[in-house]
């Protein structure tokens, strides 16, 4: 599904990652953890296409994208969510999962004057969908209120209603469970498994290995821009080298 | 005396709309888009050359006189200007705000200079006359002729507001939006911020066009100096007044700020001196300044301006021009 193919990062003199190979399949749940500073974010964003990798390939199913903008990946079906999360603060929480919506020949100019019909049609359709997905994740009574209103987590929420309502078939979720409080936590966790069963992939950087352990059947752990092994989550937990990574620098 | 009165609430009110339809062009630039357009004039004086030089009679030693229709000249005048507006977002608008800025500026005053110089082209200081007028049998009866431009512009305007309106509600309108609010989230959703910045900008440079090619047709003449800065900063007022973001407000703004314009000019003719009349008009702009910074304080959002709200853009160090905080 993605695959990353020897991808290097270099912000001058410093290399961020370095050679990284991994790839996730198709309807998994693939993790991504490492100690601060181990280049897990500069990943992602390498894979959401926010930066552009200074070797390497990126491939998304057949095709090569590493060169191509963020906004590109979506139509090959690649979603991604902000380790803040970046709701659009002015915009109904309904609006801002419409926006998503990836068949609507409104958001060109010239439909809107010449087949208003099928602009409003579709739109009763999306209207209908993003209802749901809001309801999906418990924001219902929330629908109509500027996303500026929400919480820390019904803000990570919003953003899990957006990005499915472009029907993605991977998501990155970069940290899906940090400063979200236990209710919600549990709401968020729930809906990426059931989302799962249903044939999406996910990819999750994520600090808290509950949450790892949980979700993930496989593991990758990155240290100083490397791979540094993977696995399943208990057997990382208990690895050795990741051990001396995530402690490797308090004193003995 | 009344049918005098009539008359010139007529001509008023059509020279207003016709500022109307610029300002409707800088909503959606600025107020659904964010981007900081400060060459109006350029984009103006761009649909106004065109659409004289397509619709006027042959003039030996000038370029054009192509002796088109009225409704051909103000259609080439929409595409040429929005096509200007496309050439210039191509170049710029991966520029930060201040930039966009100071570079629209430039080419506005770029234009200007190339209607003053360029003589074979556009006629030079002495400018393009005989541009045909819709009404032009109707003008020895003032009222007739005033009322008929006014029922034609009021129409235009009409349809121009109706039609960004639509646009405003539009999905295309929400995406506008969403980049405005955070372009870095709406790319992750798929939407290309540049092309939808590049559409907003041809967009509202080719109303600014059609606002130009309808003035030289009402007045039937055009000069280099009908295109200076004060013409930007006039719409520029009229859609913070109105209230920018709102297609109402640049409506309301436009008319309001034309009336300040022209009860000002009047009474600055009746109350002084002739000998002091031409140093006397730059009481005017200071008239209309007073009045920006006035509905500043006062409703900062502008008459019709709602829901309106700018924040900074993230990730953006640098600090837009002063209006644009204002706003």
């Amino acid at each position: 599904m993605l695959e990353a193919q020897a991808v290097s990062k270099h912000f001058g003199g410093v290399t961020a990652v370095d050679d990284v190979s991994f790839k996730v399949a198709g309807r998994e749940i693939a993790g991504l953890i490492g100690p601060n500073g181990a280049g897990k974010t500069t990943m992602f964003n390498l894979l959401a296409g926010s930066l552009r990798p200074t070797s390497g390939r990126i491939r998304l199913k057949s095709r090569y994208v590493e060169t191509s903008p963020p906004y590109a990946r979506m139509s090959c079906g690649l979603g991604r969510t902000f380790q803040i999360p970046r709701p659009f603060a002015e915009m109904t929480v309904m609006e801002n999962v419409l926006v998503a919506a990836r068949d609507q020949v409104g958001e060109r100019m010239l439909p809107n004057w010449i087949v208003p019909g099928r602009v409003g049609r579709l739109e009763r359709a999306n209207v209908e969908k993003a209802r749901s997905l809001i309801d999906f994740v418990k924001l219902g009574r929330l629908a109509g209120e500027p996303a500026r209103t929400l919480s820390g987590g019904q803000r990570k929420l919003l953003e899990f209603a957006r990005v499915l309502m472009a029907d993605p078939e991977i998501v990155l979720l970069d940290e899906p469970a940090a400063g979200v409080n236990p209710g919600l936590l549990e709401t968020i966790l729930t809906r990426i498994a059931e989302i799962n069963a249903r044939g999406v992939t996910f990819l999750i950087v994520e600090h808290n290995m509950e949450v790892i352990a949980r979700l993930c059947a496989r593991v990758l752990v990155m240290v100083s821009g490397r791979i540094l092994c993977e696995g399943k989550p208990r057997e990382i937990a208990a690895d050795p080298r990741v051990i001396e990574a995530y402690l490797g620098g308090a004193p003995r | 005396m009344i049918l005098d009165l009539i008359a010139y609430g007529a001509f008023f009110l059509t020279t207003a709309l016709t500022y109307a339809i610029m300002c409707l062009g800088l909503n959606v630039q600025w107020g659904q888009t964010g981007l900081f357009n400060v060459g109006v004039a350029g984009f103006v004086a761009v649909g106004a050359y065109v659409s004289a030089l397509s619709t006027t009679p042959p003039l030996a030693g000038r370029f054009g006189g192509f002796g088109l229709p009225i409704v051909a000249g103000c259609l080439i005048a929409m595409v040429a200007s929005g096509a200007c507006a496309g050439l210039v977002g191509t170049i710029t608008l991966r520029l930060r705000a201040d930039y966009l800025a100071i570079t629209t500026f430039g080419i506005a005053i770029a234009i200007e200079l190339v209607a003053l110089n360029a003589q074979s082209l556009t006629g030079g200081p002495f400018g393009i006359g005989f541009i045909p007028r819709p009404f032009g049998t109707l003008a020895p009866s003032p009222i007739v002729f005033d009322s008929a431009n006014l029922a034609l512009v009021a129409g235009v305007a009409c349809l121009v507001f109706l039609a960004m309106e639509r646009l405003a509600r539009s999905p295309w309108g929400r995406v506008l939006r969403s980049i405005r609010e955070d372009d870095a989230a709406a790319a992750s959703l798929g939407k290309n911020p540049n092309r939808y910045r590049l559409q907003a900008f041809a967009l509202g440079g080719s109303l600014m066009g059609l606002a130009g090619a309808l003035q030289a047709h009402l007045i039937g003449f055009i000069a280099p100096d009908n295109y200076l800065p004060a013409l930007t900063f006039q719409v520029w007022t009229m859609l913070i007044v109105g209230g920018a973001g709102s297609n109402a407000g640049a409506v309301a703004g436009a008319i309001v700020v034309w009336g300040l314009w022209s009860l000002s000019g009047l009474l600055t003719s009746l109350l002084l001196p002739g000998d002091q009349q031409a140093r006397a008009a730059s009481l005017q702009i200071v008239a209309i300044g007073v009045m920006l910074v006035v509905i500043l304080l006062v409703r900062p959002r502008g008459l019709l301006g709602g829901s309106f709200r700018r924040r900074p853009p993230p990730n953006d160090g640098g600090s837009e021009l002063d209006a644009g905080k204002l706003v």
